[in-house]
């Protein structure tokens, strides 16, 4: 199945920031997570089709995935 | 007509009342330069000062912000933009809140940071230029850290709270008291080139998209730093939402937050 995977601001530098890629059934937010080599720790907000997902959430082909960093400072 | 309703209206050839009349009003009525200000705007008058405010603020409008509270919470990169922004703007009462001291660290991005100020209590700080900027206006500095134990007192009364927070753990306190209370409150926070708003209105409910999906309480800002341009392009559009909140004007951020990428020149609008 394809999903778009889209990253944003510091999750860009070394990165493709938006690309669409081939996973095989089944696969969730945390498995191109990891693929993608982006820090857990690092990641704020994370959105499927604009809508606010956990790492848990299983991808369907078609899928867009935006993943964003945790901005804490002020 | 009060005695000094009579001698603001003699004074004002222009619909403007300058800040000198305002002072003389202030020493020969024995009435505060606030109440002075609020005398100025309920006879539909101006204090000089806003003059550039009018044809976006009205008479009414500027007297709702004299009487509006704003709890600005940490002083720091955000705050020090907000509580300036906020008092040239005319809020009357600024709660500001912060436990921090100025270290030098501060000094590549923090408004109220100066070499003199080192080592000074930024709440310190900040009413002193508030004084400087607009007498007329009041910041309470309160030198202490928020939290869930002390939150209900510090916000009471507010009539919006501006989150200028460095650290995700409070900043969930601060929302959920914020909701407790029925505060609206806008949310900023920043790293390097990057930063987020949103607004958290009664009813709302922002906590979900304020932590990560670890358990860190603070975000990628340890390692990207903060530059000075980030806090005060954040800062500026939070006090454009608390403004707007107080005034009942235009369309706060909510249910939406804004992503601000400064280094491309994207602006992503997210719905929560």
């Amino acid at each position: 199945m394809q999903v778009t995977v889209k990253l944003f601001a510091s999750f860009r530098t070394g990165r493709t920031p938006i690309e669409v890629c081939e996973y095989p059934p089944g696969t969730t937010v945390a498995d191109v997570v990891a693929e993608k080599g982006v820090p857990v720790g690092e990641i704020g907000i994370m959105l499927v089709n604009c809508r606010h997902v956990h790492l848990d959430r299983e991808l369907a082909d078609g899928d867009l995935l935006a993943i964003f960093p945790l901005l804490g400072g002020g | 007509m009060s005695a000094l309703d009579t001698y603001l209206t003699a004074l004002a050839g222009d619909g403007l009342i300058s800040f000198s009349s305002q002072l003389d009003a202030s020493l020969h009525f024995d009435v505060s330069l606030a109440e002075v200000e609020a005398a100025i705007l309920e006879l539909g008058l101006c204090p000089a000062r806003y003059q550039r405010n009018r044809q976006t603020i009205s008479s009414a409008g500027q007297l709702a912000l004299l009487r509006s509270r704003v709890a600005v919470i940490g002083c720091g990169g955000l705050g020090g933009y907000v509580i300036e922004e906020l008092a040239r703007l005319g809020v009357g009462r600024i709660e500001a809140v912060d436990p921090d001291l100025f270290e030098e660290h501060n000094l590549n991005r923090q408004l109220l940071a100066t070499i003199a100020d080192l080592g000074e209590y930024k709440v310190t700080a900040a009413a002193r230029r508030v004084g400087e900027i607009n007498p007329a206006v009041m910041l309470v500095p309160h030198r202490l850290a928020f939290g869930a134990g002390n939150g209900s007192e510090l916000l009471a009364g507010a009539t919006v709270v501006v989150d200028a927070l460095d650290n995700i753990t409070t900043r969930f306190e601060l929302a959920a008291v914020c909701r407790e209370l029925g505060i609206p409150l806008v949310h900023g926070a920043i790293a390097g080139w990057y930063g987020q708003v949103t607004t958290q209105l009664a009813g709302d409910d922002i906590s979900g998209y304020l932590s990560g999906a670890g358990a860190g309480a603070k975000g990628v800002e340890t390692q990207l730093g903060n530059p000075s341009f980030t806090p005060a392009v954040v800062a500026s559009l939070q006090v454009a939402e608390a403004c707007k909140v107080i005034l009942g004007m235009g369309e706060p951020i909510s249910g939406r937050m804004l992503i601000c990428n400064l280094l491309e020149m994207e602006f992503e609008e997210i719905r929560l």
